[in-house]
Parts: C-alpha cells; sequence; structure tokens
C-alpha cells in the first residue's frame, strides 16, 4: 500500500487515541464512506450530524477512502476498529471484500451496519436500502398521478428491456395502478439508457399518442432525454416528464418546467437514519428478522428475513428544493 | 431504363419510399411532410458521419473511434461552453480537436502501419478514456449550457432546422470534393488499386491519413451538434454509434474493400437506418422485436447489393476452361 495512505492511516490513528480520554461518555459512531469528496456522501454527513445533534451524546466520525476501493476501505476499518470506535456504518465498495473485516470489528463489539451500498450478510448486523422497489413502483406512478387531477394518459420510457432495476419497478408500478384511478398507462417504451435513443422513443410517444399527459421514466437518461424532447416538441404544460433523477442533472429541466417533479433518494435522511440505527443497535436494539429499530424523524425500520430494511419513500425534488440539492448530487 | 433501375442508389431510394409508403399504412403521420423533415433532422448526424466514414472506407480503411471522437469533442465544447467561450470559437476548436484525433488515427496507420481496424478499435477507448479522466464520470447538464450553445441546432432557417443544413452543406461539399478535385479522386485511386496509384505518383499512406483527418473534422462537427441537441455530455454519449454509421455506409453500397461507393449512397444508407430508427417508435411494434428488425433490414439490404454488386467471373483461358 502507498505510504502516504499509511501515513495518513497513523496520523488518524494518532489523532483518535488522543480524542478518546476527552470523550468517555460519547457514543462514536463511524460513518464509512465509498469515497471522500462526493457530494452524495457529504450529504448523508449532513445527516449523520443532524442525527448526532438530536441524540446528544453521539460523536460522527465521518471517513472513508480517497478513491472507491475496497482496499482502502478495509484499512480504514482497521484503523477504527483500533480506535474502538462504538459503530460503523458503511456504503461498502465491494459487498464481499470488506466483510472479513467488518467481522473482526463484531468480534470486538463493535457494532456494524451498513447502508445505500450493502456488505453481504456476515459481515454486518443490517442493511438499510434508500428504498424497496415496492415503494418506488408506487413513487413514480404517483408523482404522475398528482398532477393529473383528472387522470388521463401516461406512458412509461425505460432502460433497456433487460434492465432487472426497471423491470422490477415497472411491475410494482403496474400492480399499484389500479389505486390510482383515470391513470391510464399506453405504453412502456425503452430508450436503451441512450440519450438519442430515448429521445426518439419520447418523440414516437408524443406523436403516436397526442392527449399522453406524462411520461415516467425511471432512469436517468431516460428522464433527461425525455424532457428535452417535450421541451423541443414545445409541449411543456401539457407533458410532463417525471421518474427518477439527480437533481444536478434535472435542475434545467425543472427550471423549464418541463419536469415538475421527480424523485430520488435523499442522501440526508439516508445519513440520519443509518445513524440512528447505529446508534439504537449499539444500545441495546436487537437486529434481528422481524425487529422493528427506531430511526428518529424517519419513523423505523422493520428488518426482513435478510436483517435488511428500506428507509421510506423516495424523496420528491422540485421547485422548492432543487436549487438546495443540485449542488449536492 | 435498365440501366437506371440498376443504379444502387436509385433502387435503395425506391426501397426507402417503399418502407415510408409502409409505415404509413400503421401510422399515416409518419408521411407528413414535417415529420420526414424531422426525420431527415434526426438523421443528420449520421449522415454526417457516414460521408466522414464513407472517404475513410474508400481509401480500403475503417475508422471505429468515430463515436468516441464525437463524445470527445462534445464534452470539450459543452466544457468550453462552460468557461465562457463564444460559439463560433467552439465550434472550430470542436472541428480542429476531432481532425487532430483523425490525425492520429491516420498517423499511426500511415507511418507505424498498424492495421486501422486495430489503431481505432483502441483509440476508440482511449477517447472515451480521456473524457473520463477530463470529467471524473460527472454529466454536463443543459442547465449548466448557455442558452444560444443549445439554440444553433434547432435554430431554423428557410423552414429547416440549422442542423439539417449542415448536413446538407457537408453532403454538397463532399460531393464536390470527392468528383472534382484531384483529393477526391485519389481517394477513389487508393481503395481500388493500391498499387496501381503509387505508379500514378499518389502517396497511398498520406491519403489515408488525410482521409482519416476529414472523418475526425466531421465527427468532431457532429460532437458539439449531439451535445447541443440532446444537451447532455457525458463520457457514453453515442456509445455503439460507430456501428451504425459502419452500417449505413455498408447499406449505401460503399465496398467494404475500398475504392467504390458514393456520397448518394452513403446518404441513402443513412437516411435508411434513420426511417427505420424513427419509425419504430410510432408503429407499435414490441422493442423486443425492434432490435431483430433493425439487424434484418441491415443483412437484408446489404445481401441484396452484394448480389447486385458481385461482378461475373471472366474466363481467361477458354481452352482450359472445360479440362478441369
Amino acid at each position: 500500500m502507498s505510504i502516504l495512505r499509511k501515513a495518513l492511516t497513523t496520523a488518524a490513528l494518532a489523532t483518535a487515541l488522543i480524542a478518546t480520554g476527552a470523550h468517555a461518555e460519547t457514543k462514536r459512531i463511524a460513518l464509512v464512506v465509498k469515497a471522500l469528496g462526493i457530494g452524495f456522501f457529504e450529504a448523508a454527513n449532513k445527516g449523520a450530524e443532524e442525527a448526532a445533534k438530536e441524540l446528544g451524546d453521539v460523536e460522527i466520525i465521518y471517513t472513508g477512502p480517497t478513491d472507491t476501493t475496497a482496499e482502502g476501505q478495509i484499512e480504514v476499518i482497521n484503523a477504527l476498529i483500533a480506535q474502538g470506535v462504538d459503530a460503523i456504518a458503511i456504503s461498502a465498495n465491494d459487498p464481499d471484500a470488506v466483510a472479513p473485516a467488518l467481522q473482526k470489528a463484531m468480534e470486538r463489539g463493535i457494532t456494524v451496519i451498513s447502508w445505500d451500498s450493502g456488505v453481504a450478510k456476515e459481515g454486518r448486523q443490517m442493511h438499510l436500502n434508500p428504498s424497496s422497489s415496492a415503494l418506488i413502483g408506487n413513487t413514480i406512478i404517483k408523482l404522475a398521478a398528482d398532477h393529473m387531477p383528472e387522470g388521463g394518459d401516461v406512458a412509461i420510457l425505460s432502460a433497456t428491456s433487460t434492465s432487472t432495476n426497471q423491470n422490477i419497478w415497472i411491475e410494482e408500478a403496474t400492480k399499484v395502478l389500479p389505486n390510482y384511478p383515470g391513470i391510464n398507462l399506453v405504453a412502456t417504451v425503452y430508450g436503451d439508457d441512450l440519450a438519442d435513443k430515448s429521445y426518439r422513443e419520447a418523440q414516437g410517444l408524443i406523436q403516436t399518442y397526442p392527449n399522453l399527459k406524462a411520461i415516467i421514466a425511471p432512469t436517468t437518461v431516460g428522464i433527461l432525454a425525455a424532457s428535452q424532447a417535450v421541451t423541443d416538441a414545445g409541449k411543456i404544460g401539457a407533458i410532463n416528464v417525471t421518474g427518477l433523477g439527480l437533481p444536478s442533472e434535472m435542475a434545467g429541466a425543472v427550471e423549464s418546467g418541463a419536469t415538475i417533479s421527480f424523485a430520488i433518494w435523499n442522501p440526508i435522511d439516508l445519513g440520519y437514519a443509518a445513524t440512528m440505527l447505529a446508534y439504537n443497535i449499539s444500545n441495546g436494539a436487537k437486529a434481528e428478522p422481524g425487529a422493528s429499530i427506531p430511526m428518529g424523524r424517519m419513523g423505523a425500520a422493520t428488518l426482513d428475513e435478510n436483517n435488511e430494511a428500506a428507509m421510506s419513500d423516495p424523496f420528491t425534488y422540485d421547485k422548492s428544493n432543487i436549487e438546495e440539492f443540485k449542488s449536492i448530487f | 431504363m435498365t440501366k437506371i433501375l440498376k443504379s444502387r442508389e436509385i433502387l435503395l431510394a425506391l426501397a426507402i419510399l417503399a418502407l415510408i409508403a409502409l409505415i404509413s399504412t400503421r401510422f399515416p403521420g409518419f408521411v407528413a411532410p414535417a415529420n420526414l423533415a424531422n426525420v431527415f433532422n434526426d438523421t443528420s448526424p449520421l449522415i454526417i458521419l457516414a460521408i466522414g466514414q464513407m472517404v475513410v472506407i474508400l481509401t480500403k480503411c475503417i475508422d471505429l473511434s468515430v463515436a468516441a471522437t464525437l463524445a470527445l469533442c462534445g464534452m470539450v465544447a459543452a466544457m468550453l461552453n462552460g468557461m465562457g467561450v463564444p460559439l463560433p470559437v467552439i465550434l472550430l476548436a470542436a472541428v480542429v480537436l476531432g481532425a487532430g484525433l483523425g490525425a492520429v488515427n491516420g498517423w499511426l496507420v500511415w507511418k507505424v502501419d498498424i492495421p486501422p481496424i486495430v489503431v481505432t478499435l483502441g483509440t476508440m477507448t482511449i477517447y472515451r478514456g480521456i473524457i473520463f479522466l477530463m470529467t471524473d464520470g460527472k454529466w454536463i447538464n443543459a442547465h449548466q449550457m448557455s442558452a444560444g450553445f443549445k439554440d444553433l441546432p434547432r435554430a431554423f432557417v428557410l423552414g429547416l432546422p440549422v442542423m439539417s443544413w449542415i448536413a446538407i452543406a457537408v453532403i454538397i461539399a463532399a460531393a464536390l470534393l470527392l468528383n472534382r478535385t484531384a483529393l477526391g479522386r485519389s481517394f477513389y485511386a487508393v481503395g481500388g488499386n493500391p498499387h496501381a496509384a503509387v505508379y500514378t505518383g499518389i502517396n497511398v499512406g498520406r491519403t489515408q491519413f488525410v482521409a482519416f483527418v476529414f472523418s475526425g473534422a466531421l465527427a468532431g462537427l457532429t460532437g458539439y451538434l449531439w451535445v447541443a441537441r440532446y444537451a447532455v455530455a457525458y463520457v457514453d454519449i453515442a456509445g455503439g454509434f460507430e456501428l451504425d454509421v459502419v452500417a449505413a455506409c455498408v447499406i449505401g453500397g460503399i465496398a467494404i474493400a475500398g475504392g467504390a461507393g458514393t456520397i448518394a449512397g452513403a446518404v441513402l444508407g443513412a437516411l435508411f437506418l434513420g426511417v427505420i430508427k424513427n419509425a419504430l417508435p410510432v408503429v407499435g411494434i414490441s422493442p423486443f422485436w425492434q432490435l431483430a428488425i433493425s439487424g434484418s433490414a441491415i443483412i437484408l439490404a446489404v445481401a441484396f447489393n452484394a448480389r447486385q454488386g458481385r461482378a461475373k467471373g471472366r474466363i481467361i483461358l477458354k481452352s482450359a476452361e472445360h479440362r478441369a
């Protein structure tokens, strides 16, 4: 390993040893991210700090490697074990590679949970998913339906016809469709996550279905291309493009009005919830299938048979908050 | 009359018309002049790239890096725009950068003597890798581009968007270059018979180099058009598009072995693919069939071309014919 990295690890360790004496009573929770300097994780840290403030006796150690490697995370984990932190909440770069190091941590009595990007079952006590397929499927339909009080035609623009995630979400969305009377799903087309093909498919939808009121694209390339196609066709206001996107990419579409609102997980909530869970488990909450562990303002996480839980519905972004989030991720 | 019917370009044009007629039975709106203009506009990037590719193929080479060149130049154009560089300078920079990237291909083929398919297979990945290094994989999105930057390809002049006019200008310029200049004829000569070309005083390697520069410059220009039109730039834009470009040339009757082909063929080949691409979303065919249909259309067209273009064998030793 690089000398620089070793030096940094040693320095971190030394700092931690000095710090240990000062905070004998506080819980020290390490938020380990895929890499430092990524907006998404900086935002998660913001949420973790919020949770720490709320809890009072918690100190957050925000850390991670400088690049998104499993090796880097293992070094960080080893340093944290040496520091004797109370809990580790990790978004893993590799589900299997970091598991042995985390097992070692658990043997020393450290609470270990994973969030965002999971760790293999034996390497953590629980995993927090930002959302679940059912919640996402429902959200994408709801986003369209909320702006169609009189109902009408909607179409889905997906990634490729073989994309596992998108297909599951669409399946879940079709299941909840009867809950939205008047919403009529007329077509599902595939833009293959290519900007030009997605644009053409969106154009095709606009031409084929003159009464189309909304295009739902549960993929970042698709939602952008569809917004552009709707803008170019002069259909802003007539057709609402919605689905899953990133605030930094969607700011233009929201500004122009082609997209009224869209959704994606909120990293602040995710960091907040992960910290709350780590705190509660460290304080004795049992992480076992069927258990319900409170996570502050986010409600409670119910664990499934794999000790996994979904945090919440994807978070909705619109004109009111896009400015705040577009610089975050 | 039979001579006209034997012309590959006329037959391809008829095939396109038949295709449009067939589509209009399922979706009547397709033949509306506005929609056809839209199809032409949508196909403009493919037309421009196919013309560049055609010149390279004429010289017995192939350029697989066109889409990567497009993506790199498009990203640089978007980044320059973010720095506030005026639009004419951006356009010039995109074309010059494209020509430079083409020159790298051409130089490796000419001076280092590596087969073109290997060179451009390598640079294809290298150019995409450079985009990743420049951007860390980040996207440049609509709100990060200036309005003028995005509006140029869409601006209407005499009823057609500027992007269509650029394609038309490229078609005319390339037709003049290929048919009316010594350089244009030397592209054909180099591909048709490299040995004979050498004897007529044509530098084969240098001509191939120029062909790559030409293709690269057009890819650079298309890079700007692409990024401005779809209002997004990232590593993977136009991923796999090089195959569409080669397919357009092959459908258009450009001989892969070099030396034969026309601008009209390349343009019609691109339009053939463009019509299919634009029709599939509106005719209501299951997406699971669409890929198979696109592929079959290409193979059919090529098989047809191959039958048309097969040179009849010539018997040079009449007396030996029956002895064997």
